[in-house]
């Protein structure tokens, strides 16, 4: 393995000693859950990272083929607990694109309202795992705080708080409901009574309108940080044609300046759920980042996940505007043991850690042939391996952790 | 481009003995292809012009299979083991859907992987999701850089998505069932 002594960060290190076989996980906090990575090290520098994954498999494709849909929606956000909501929509759009279901505009609705703050909590996730990975922690108790809030307004919707299985094939389970406490969070950090009584909607808007402001205050605390830069600026540097080649979605190929993503370049089913919201998609490079920052290292992945909770704010903001006036019911019946067409299909949706796709086999039974979910961190943790040749040691989680990547919906 | 049109263009440059099939009726309609053929197809369909799938969406092998002979007589297709390359392309906008049929075992003899060549020279995606694909549902690519199982341990025995898996009784000491 030939090394670029140009490289000033190397030329320290480029005295070659014997190589050694280093193991970070399968229980290492910054390796996001239980993945094992072989580190083959010459010293500081590394020289081949090896993901080892499968410590999680739980058989979910099996399950999935022994189970009716909804049934199987219960595992689906046990895949990604971090964003169990978006697994639910992706699941449920794709067994309503194979039976042809339309859901009403009132579901669509809610849906949006529900899948944006799905991905607020996972991105917030997101960045206070990020600043633990680089060994800040206060973001990390930022993160959370917020984040509760948002598990409170979701218990609310349907009694859960980490695995809702609440978007479901037809709409939803329940309708948001009409009155509600509002979360002991947010009324401390509001000044409210705890006892307050308003509807769920408006527990939303205040949450938003505590939230937006603190946005700014994460960019001066994490990502305009000379540390945080340091660490993540020109580090895990991913080539567009790479992101492509290696099948990266969502923020990681975002950040490696393609601009897709699939709320807008899906399939109709997908799209018509967001048709008349204004929001922007952000993409690398930015006009704002630091002058250190080249296209597609770990600072463009994070702040795509940035931009992407301002604007999952706004498109909340439009979705609760449009939802007191929605047509229809907010869910079409489904019967549980209603016959799968003898058809396939294969349908993408956008979850925040990039496109997760459901692809099902029909064969006239209630059950799938075949229930398949492609993972979209599989896809994205494969470029480890890449981006860590010749890098630190200190590096790799530094580079795992701008993937973002949940280790049960990669093993399923 | 509609996948109509995809399938005349392959057509004209591989022929039919290559392109053996397409459905059009399908949700996600779906083109067959020869199985010696995917990878020149592949390599094809990433590199044409007027083609440029880029990205790999998703590849997966799917077992088509009745075990209860009780069923059999409803199952429709013939057994035999598919895998399924869903492609799409960022800058022309379209996508389809590529599929090689397969013996269910090599030979007819059971436990011998069929085979099918590796488009892990064309889509770098696709070594780990054949790395799945041979891991949970037993199909052998030929070509590929480094076949092992991915999900499952590496000692693990059986392929867990064909249809007439059995759960092992007993593995290192654990009782199963």
């Amino acid at each position: 393995m030939s090394l670029e002594v140009e490289d000033p960060r190397l030329v320290e290190f480029d005295v070659q000693t014997d190589e050694m076989l280093v193991n970070m996980g399968p229980q290492h906090p910054s390796t996001h859950g239980v993945l094992r990575l072989l580190l083959r090290t010459d010293g500081e520098i590394v020289h081949e990272v090896t993901p080892h994954i499968g410590y999680l498999h739980r058989c979910a494709e099996k399950i999935g083929e022994n189970l009716s849909p909804p049934q199987w929606i219960p595992y689906t956000d046990r895949m990604d607990y971090l964003a169990g909501m978006n697994m639910n929509l992706g699941m449920s759009l794709a067994v309503e694109k194979l039976i042809d279901m339309e859901v009403p505009e009132k579901a669509m609705v809610l849906r949006v309202i529900i899948a944006e703050l799905g991905r607020i909590a996972s991105h917030l996730v997101a960045m206070g795992t990020y600043g633990l990975d680089l060994g800040t922690f206060s973001p990390f108790l930022w993160a959370f705080r917020e984040r509760e809030i948002i598990l409170d307004l979701f218990e609310d919707v349907c009694g859960a708080r980490l695995t809702y299985s609440y978007i479901t094939v037809g709409g939803a389970t329940h309708d948001l409901p009409s009155k509600t406490t509002i979360p002991p969070g947010l009324a401390s950090l509001t000044r409210r009574n705890s006892n307050t009584t308003l509807s769920w909607i408006d527990a939303v808007t205040i949450f938003l309108d505590w939230l937006e402001p603190r946005i700014q205050e994460y960019h001066t605390l994490l990502t305009r940080n000379q540390i945080f830069i340091k660490r993540t600026a020109t580090i895990g540097e991913l080539h567009r044609t790479m992101a492509i080649d290696y099948g990266c979605t969502g923020p990681v190929l975002r950040g490696s300046g393609v601009d897709w993503d699939l709320r807008r370049d899906g399939e109709p089913i997908y799209t018509r759920m967001y048709e008349g919201y204004n929001w922007k998609i952000p993409v690398a490079p930015f006009e704002d980042a630091p002058p250190e920052v080249v296209l597609g290292d770990n600072w463009c992945r994070f702040y795509v996940r940035m931009c992407e909770v301002v604007e999952a704010i706004a498109l909340i903001r439009q979705g609760i505007q449009r939802y007191p006036n929605a047509d229809g019911p907010y869910r079409l019946p489904y019967k549980l043991n209603r016959k799968l067409p003898n058809d396939e299909c294969y349908m993408e949706t956008e979850c925040p850690r990039g496109a997760m796709g459901f692809y099902f086999v029909g064969n006239g039974k209630a059950e799938p042939l075949r229930a398949r979910a492609k993972s979209s961190c599989f896809c994205n943790l494969s470029v480890t391996a890449l981006l860590s040749r010749g890098m630190l040691i200190a590096d790799v989680p530094a580079i795992v952790g701008s993937l973002d990547v949940v280790m049960g919906e990669i093993d399923r | 481009m509609t996948v109509e049109e995809i399938y005349q263009l392959l057509v004209d440059e591989f022929g039919d003995q290559k392109i053996t099939g397409v459905n059009l009726e399908a949700k996600d309609p779906w083109i067959e292809v020869g199985t010696d053929a995917i990878v020149e197809v592949a390599a094809f369909m990433k590199n044409d012009e007027r083609l440029r799938f880029e990205h790999l969406n998703n590849l997966c092998g799917v077992d088509y299979y009745e075990p209860d002979s009780k069923n059999g007589a409803k199952f429709e297709h013939e057994p035999h083991v598919e895998v399924v390359y869903h492609l799409s392309s960022y800058s022309l906008r379209h996508s389809a859907v590529l599929k090689v049929k397969l013996p269910r075992w090599k030979n007819d003899q059971e436990g011998q992987l069929p085979e099918v060549l590796s488009v892990s020279g064309v889509w770098s995606i696709a070594e780990w999701h054949e790395c799945e694909a041979f891991d949970l549902v037993g199909i052998q690519f030929v070509g590929h850089p480094n076949l092992q199982r991915i999900l499952c341990p590496e000692d693990w025995v059986g392929h867990p998505l064909r249809k007439d898996y059995e759960f092992p009784l007993e593995y290192h000491g654990i009782r199963g069932k």
